[in-house]
């Protein structure tokens, strides 16, 4: 009698575990650094103050050219957007923790849609000689309580090709300042210590839309669609993507599991949905909008950037989720790929299939919870509360005005 | 220090020579006077004739460094990229043609010690086979496989039922035709099978040849009755054999979704997963595949043509409310009278009023003691005559399920295609021995025949000659057809380029 109870507490207690459990095979819960960072609300964590600048700054830019809302760097747009209306804004400075500048540095369109940052260091350079004359917030701590969006391809170093970037290196100016941008590689001088970093804006009503019955069987093992040589910027190769695009290129042209290629298709977002594994191979900058669109259409990113650093990183645990292949392995991609084992492959696309997950990489409008400007604030949110260092005595100056290249002081 | 001042020469002597007429920088021609200028002036032009010998560019980075030290951080030395003449010009002239190749330029490599990631140029790294290997190739195929059996399972049906196929069939010219067609739609299917073959005149080798390259789980039960020669014994026939098929599956309990396979249907991937919806018994929509051969009266025809505009289909049919109204059964009025009769006939095959291939149903409704069977259903033993479809089974029609939405759509078609019967095949498609009368083609080098003797020749060329005689009459009258047209004086030319080029 006493060992059938005690054989029936054992298996009761041996049951309650599975029974409890949750169990959804199609999703996992993705458990950040900190527990399921994802998902926090930023709301009551922070404050945020937006500074009003004339509309030279933003509006009127984006009133010569709307094309910005469109391409890869509108963040900086939707930013401003989503905090004008958000809770954690407030009108009241003094009891802000971060201030915002709200600054459309990217919106200097060619006529073929790529922005040209040659202007946009004096704008920046206006802008806080602006906000530092008009409020004593920027004088308090340099900037060191501000952020900025500056989503270009090297960030603030404003320059659209690595070695000018690196030459001229971050703006002196935002030097002290928290930057959000979408250039993220690990001893590189365009990521400062303490940067925020972002995903490329890609339009989430373009993906909603284009998505395919689930039960599709995904019958394409690696996809890819870009170019592989630029032949305009760089026609001898070597120099476009460090030639590691030109490497997947010429070693798996032949390879019937590859569907890789230069052309266009009307099918692209289709095409996601039905393969396994989507290339994200570096171009001229390491990062891509390639990583949004594999994580939204649950293909699982093989990212081929050497000491790159993705988006939310400290939120979002990307050894987990995708494949990082170095540039020097490329040659061997297949034998890398075809190695993984079936369970892993698994448990990335479930935890791909998180809707949090999609969220997270996602800048809708109107903004949602968990989405990218959540991530964003809960970003800004743990680097709080300031420290008192940087907290400056009045009239104490760290930064140097006058350092960069001449052409930068010039008045914009 | 004299390394600076190579650096700086070198630095120089790139960006002017790849500068083009731009407003880009000034002046830095007045430069080109110093001695170390003009000394890397004639290595740049004794490095240019070598690389035009060559045929590769032979870049004076390689005298750079085989005259550099190795403590130089490369990582600071900026190579003057290219992407500068990016916003004003076109394509500076490359020296060469071997842009990308297995070149491993010793440059610019991470330096090992902080792990930078260094910028400039890069050799391109392709591995000496660039082919896929047939080994990763498969495991890729395996990976697949595994996430699409996730995918069934997460967004498929949920607990799928074995599948029991029903096919009845006979030795005949065409059997490896349909039965191998309806083989390998079964052998996609992704659930369980069983596949019961009742072959009419027995078991024969043939048909067990065919069926054992299949791979599912096959019974294959002989029927004593030979088949008859027209197209209505040989439904009846069909229809009883199957019902010899449905008590097998009532003596061995098995448990799953009847469906009947003719060996010459045409069976789609969605109509496995679309009869797994059904609860008891289910119809779906066939398309009738109805070869309407030789009707001479065109007039009738037209009319025919209109009305029939599209394919005929047979199966349920819903009202508003996806219920179950009624039956689309085919018409068979515009063939009366014209239809065939023999299995060999050239005319119209016409299908029955409803054909059993339409219709699934739970082999529980077959057992003795289902237990929770339904009333509606008559048990097979208790049939006092032959059924023409499955509603006989069924006391009340109206309990039968429409699938495919309603019969909307078209999972299946029915088709009848037969060869005459005195057509002879060999047995099981294997030519044994192998053929004894063999004519050598002129144009095929033909590896056994033996060199030409004039003795041997002659009787081939009697059988040839008015084949090349006709050919040659061909060809003359082509180009001569030909050069009239173009201007005389080529005309010579052009016939005999003609004849080269043909022959």
């Amino acid at each position: 009698m006493g060992k059938c109870f005690w054989a029936f507490l054992f298996i009761a207690f041996g049951f309650a575990p599975s029974i409890t459990a949750e169990h959804n095979p199609r999703t996992e819960r993705i458990s950040g650094s900190a527990g399921d960072v994802l998902e926090d609300d930023p709301v009551g964590r922070l404050k945020v103050y937006v500074y009003e600048l004339p509309s030279k700054y933003n509006k009127k830019i984006l009133q010569k050219d709307p094309r910005c809302l469109s391409h890869m760097f509108a963040a900086e747009i939707f930013m401003h957007r989503f905090l004008l209306s958000s809770a954690v804004r407030t009108l009241n400075p003094e009891e802000a923790d971060w201030f915002y500048t709200p600054i459309y540095a990217t919106c200097d369109l060619t006529p073929t849609g790529l922005p040209l940052p040659f202007k946009s260091p004096r704008m920046v350079r206006s802008a806080i000689q602006l906000i530092s004359s008009s409020w004593p917030y920027w004088n308090r701590t340099e900037g060191a309580d501000h952020f900025f969006v500056v989503p270009h391809d090297f960030g603030a170093c404003f320059h659209y090709q690595e070695e000018k970037a690196i030459e001229r290196g971050i703006l002196p100016i935002l030097q002290r300042a928290t930057l959000v941008q979408t250039f993220g590689q690990r001893n590189h001088v365009c990521l400062k210590e303490g940067s925020i970093t972002i995903p490329p804006y890609a339009p989430p009503q373009k993906m909603q839309a284009r998505q395919i019955p689930p039960e599709t069987p995904r019958s394409i093992f690696v996809y890819f669609r870009g170019l592989f040589y630029d032949v305009n910027n760089d026609p001898e190769g070597g120099y476009y993507a460090r030639g590691a695009r030109a490497a997947v290129w010429e070693n798996f042209k032949n390879n019937l599991l590859f569907d890789i290629s230069t052309e266009h298709p009307t099918t692209y977002y289709e095409d996601m949905q039905r393969a396994i594994f989507c290339l994200c191979p570096l171009g001229w900058a390491p990062w891509s909008p390639r990583l949004v669109e594999a994580v939204v259409f649950g293909c699982i990113p093989v990212i081929i950037a050497d000491d790159i650093v993705l988006p939310f990183a400290d939120a979002i645990p990307w050894e987990e989720i995708g494949v990082f292949v170095a540039e020097e392995d490329v040659p061997k991609l297949d034998t890398i790929l075809t190695s993984i084992p079936p369970e892993v492959i698994l448990r990335k696309q479930r935890l791909l299939a998180n809707p949090s997950m999609k969220r997270a990489m996602l800048f809708p409008q109107p903004a949602l919870p968990g989405d990218a400007f959540h991530q964003i604030l809960n970003g800004l949110a743990r680097k709080l509360p300031h420290q008192k260092s940087i907290y400056l005595k009045p009239g104490k100056k760290i930064l140097n005005w006058t350092a960069g290249p001449v052409g930068d002081l010039k008045p914009w | 220090m004299k390394l600076s001042v190579l650096q700086q020469s070198y630095l120089n002597r790139r960006s002017n020579s790849f500068r083009s007429s731009g407003p880009l920088d000034s002046s830095s021609d007045s430069a080109i006077k110093s001695p170390a200028a003009i000394f890397w002036l004639v290595l740049h032009g004794l490095c240019c004739l070598i690389s035009l010998v060559l045929g590769f560019r032979f870049s004076r980075l390689v005298f750079f460094f085989l005259f550099s030290t190795s403590s130089t951080n490369f990582y600071t030395s900026p190579f003057r990229s290219t992407a500068e003449l990016a916003k004003t010009l076109d394509v500076r002239s490359v020296l060469s043609t071997n842009p990308v190749s297995n070149i491993e330029l010793p440059l610019l490599n991470k330096t090992a010690m902080n792990s930078r990631v260094v910028v400039g140029r890069h050799g391109i790294r392709i591995r000496p086979w660039p082919h896929p290997n047939p080994i990763e190739v498969m495991k890729a195929h395996r990976i697949i496989e595994r996430v699409q059996k996730e995918q069934r399972f997460q967004f498929g049906v949920k607990d799928p039922r074995r599948v029991i196929v029903v096919t009845p069939t006979y030795v005949r010219t065409f059997q490896a035709l349909h039965l191998t067609g309806v083989m390998h739609s079964l052998m996609l299917v992704p659930y369980d099978l069983v596949w019961i073959v009742v072959e009419a005149g027995g078991v024969s080798n043939e048909t067990a040849s065919l069926i054992a390259k299949s791979g599912v789980k096959t019974i294959h039960v002989g029927f004593n009755q030979r088949m008859p020669n027209s197209w209505d014994e040989r439904s009846k026939l069909e229809s009883k054999m199957r019902l010899r098929a449905l008590r097998i599956v009532r003596e061995k309990k098995l448990d799953g979704i009847v469906m009947f396979a003719d060996d010459s249907n045409m069976h789609s991937m969605e109509l496995f997963d679309e009869i797994q919806n059904v609860k008891w018994f289910g119809a779906v929509s066939v398309g009738i595949l109805v070869n309407a051969a030789n009707t001479d009266e065109t007039a009738d025809q037209k009319k025919d043509e209109e009305e029939n505009a599209r394919m005929p289909v047979q199966g349920p049919a819903c009202n508003a409310s996806n219920m179950l109204a009624g039956w689309h059964t085919f018409n068979t009025l515009p063939f009366a009278g014209k239809s065939a009769v023999y299995i060999d006939d050239r005319a119209t095959v016409l299908p029955r009023k409803l054909e059993w291939s339409g219709f699934v149903l739970n082999s529980r409704l077959l057992w003795k003691d289902g237990g929770d069977k339904p009333e509606w259903i008559r048990d097979i033993d208790m049939l006092d005559g032959d059924i023409d479809s499955p509603l006989g089974l069924v006391k009340d029609p109206s309990v039968v399920e429409p699938l495919g939405s309603c019969g909307r759509q078209v999972l299946l078609w029915w088709l009848r295609v037969e060869a005459r019967a005195d057509s002879k095949f060999p047995p099981r498609w294997i030519i044994d021995p192998p053929l004894e009368i063999t004519i050598p083609s002129k144009r095929t080098p033909w590896p056994d025949a033996p060199p030409e003797f004039p003795a041997n020749e002659k009787p081939v060329i009697g059988i040839q000659e008015p084949i090349v005689k006709h050919t040659t009459k061909t060809r003359t009258s082509r180009s001569k057809h030909r050069s009239k047209r173009k201007h005389e004086t080529r005309t010579d030319t052009q016939v005999s380029t003609r004849h080269s080029e043909q022959n």
